[in-house]
């Protein structure tokens, strides 16, 4: 980890620095966990009254019925609050998301969007993230935090009816709440497809290099 | 499985599972022959139907008790529900039950009593037409269901707090148990029964309370989610005992505040 001390050092004597900070291995990986449980039970609360004209299959629900998956959903949003919350606190006093994900300048995103298109993007160094990483990262961070937000306003949305009014109201924060997730979805499949296409990316969340 | 994750009435979901659980020789086995199609190690974790593990459903009704304390703290008794004007009044209302809409139950209007049990002075039973009598308020609030959708309804009823002073309720007890004709019941919190918005419903839309939505009496809570807002109410009681209701027995969260 790179600490206040160490940044003193000649770049020689360093112990090579960890791609990936223990913090955010472990955080990375509770947060997987109550990711993947938020969004398999809550598919299956979606089922019981569907905003759109499509259920999801019950091969890719948790729960078994309604009453199950609000028992998973209301269980794992512990984890993901306290966990995210975590993540989010020391990566900002840190100036950790600063330093890794801003700026991101359009000319950046545009050339490395191109080559990632293309499949020349390069992952030579797996500490800096390219423009197309980092312009993912924030979106799946707010995505994240309009999740959350949402998410809370359905659950209380009488002693936190202002929050709710922020959605336009209960019914607002149904489809935000929708959305987000799609959003959040949209980013699982390119993060894990990514992390295939590059395995060192993976045993970098592993073993922090 | 399909035909085992709705519930039949009056079927505990609860003891089901674990009866099954012990006609299966062990769990290993019992995840291996079941869930061969299922998305990996998660599969194993799905909660509420026969194939898999009971002690996560201990431990998932555990947290469901978790979120009750946090719920009744979370809960202002002075803080309203948003009320309404005419306009976005859904029409027509939805029905949901347990029940088909053609299986509501008819109430003979005469013979109708309210019982009031429990931790209460007076205990004499009351008609429709006292409790008609009584002075009412209208609100215009949201519903909103357990399973997601929601729909704004004009009810107009008695305040259960005043009803509760009336007949000298311990004001202290814990719970306000219901019960219904057809079987149905569930309890709310002390706080939930003094909220102001809190009413015993007796007319719907302006009109008397239809069968469809409960004839002759029904629990309205806007704090609450819809499945605690009881319909065809006929008894009352005032406990400092946990009872539990008919959905909360199998699986939905208690206190479900909003």
């Amino acid at each position: 980890m790179n600490t206040v001390a160490e940044a003193g050092k000649p770049e020689a004597v360093q112990k090579r620095p960890a791609i990936h900070p223990l913090y955010v291995r472990v955080t990375h990986w509770i947060n997987a966990l109550a990711m993947v449980i938020m969004i398999m039970s809550g598919w299956q609360i979606y089922n019981a009254a569907p905003l759109f004209p499509f259920t999801f299959p019950s091969s890719v629900t948790l729960g078994g019925w309604l009453a199950g998956a609000l028992l998973w959903h209301l269980a794992a949003m512990w984890l993901l609050i306290a966990n995210g919350f975590i993540y989010v606190v020391v990566g900002l006093v840190t100036g950790r998301f600063r330093r890794k994900l801003l700026p991101i300048r359009p000319r950046e995103f545009v050339r490395d969007l191109a080559a990632a298109l293309t499949g020349r993007l390069s992952h030579a160094d797996l500490g800096v993230y390219n423009a197309v990483q980092k312009a993912l990262y924030l979106a799946v961070l707010l995505a994240g935090a309009v999740i959350v937000a949402s998410g809370l306003a359905l659950w209380k949305p009488v002693q936190l009816q202002e929050l709710a009014a922020l959605f336009g109201g209960y019914e607002g924060a149904r489809l935000a709440h929708f959305f987000a997730m799609a959003v959040i979805v949209v980013f699982l499949v390119i993060h894990v497809v990514m992390a295939l296409l590059v395995p060192r990316s993976l045993r970098a969340m592993i073993r922090g290099r | 499985m399909a035909s085992s994750r709705r519930p039949l009435p009056g079927v505990d979901a609860g003891r089901l599972v674990k009866d099954a659980a012990k006609l299966l020789p062990n769990p290993s086995r019992r995840l291996f022959l079941r869930n061969g199609a299922s998305v990996g190690a998660l599969a194993l974790l799905t909660g509420c139907n026969i194939t898999d593990g009971v002690s996560a459903e201990r431990a998932l009704r555990k947290v469901s008790e978790f979120n009750d304390w946090v719920q009744a703290r979370l809960f202002n008794p002075n803080r309203l529900a948003p009320t309404y004007p005419e306009s976005p009044i859904t029409r027509p209302f939805r029905f949901n039950a347990f029940y088909p809409e053609d299986a509501a139950p008819d109430i003979d209007e005469d013979r109708y009593r309210l019982i009031v049990d429990g931790l209460v002075a007076n205990k004499q039973p009351w008609s429709l037409e006292q409790l008609y009598a009584l002075p009412q308020e209208t609100q215009i609030t949201r519903l909103i269901c357990v399973e997601g959708w929601s729909a704004i309804g004009k009810w107009t009823g008695v305040p259960l707090r005043e009803f509760l002073k009336r007949v000298g309720a311990d004001l202290t007890a814990k719970y306000v148990h219901f019960t219904c004709s057809e079987g149905y019941s569930s309890s709310i919190d002390m706080p939930t029964a003094l909220h102001p918005q809190t009413q015993m419903t007796l007319k719907f839309d302006g009109q008397i309370l239809p069968t469809k939505f409960g004839f002759p009496l029904r629990i309205r809570i806007p704090t609450k989610l819809g499945f605690k807002n009881p319909k065809h109410v006929i008894g009352l009681a005032v406990l400092n005992h946990y009872t539990g209701g008919y959905w909360e027995d199998q699986g939905y969260n208690w206190f479900s505040g909003l």
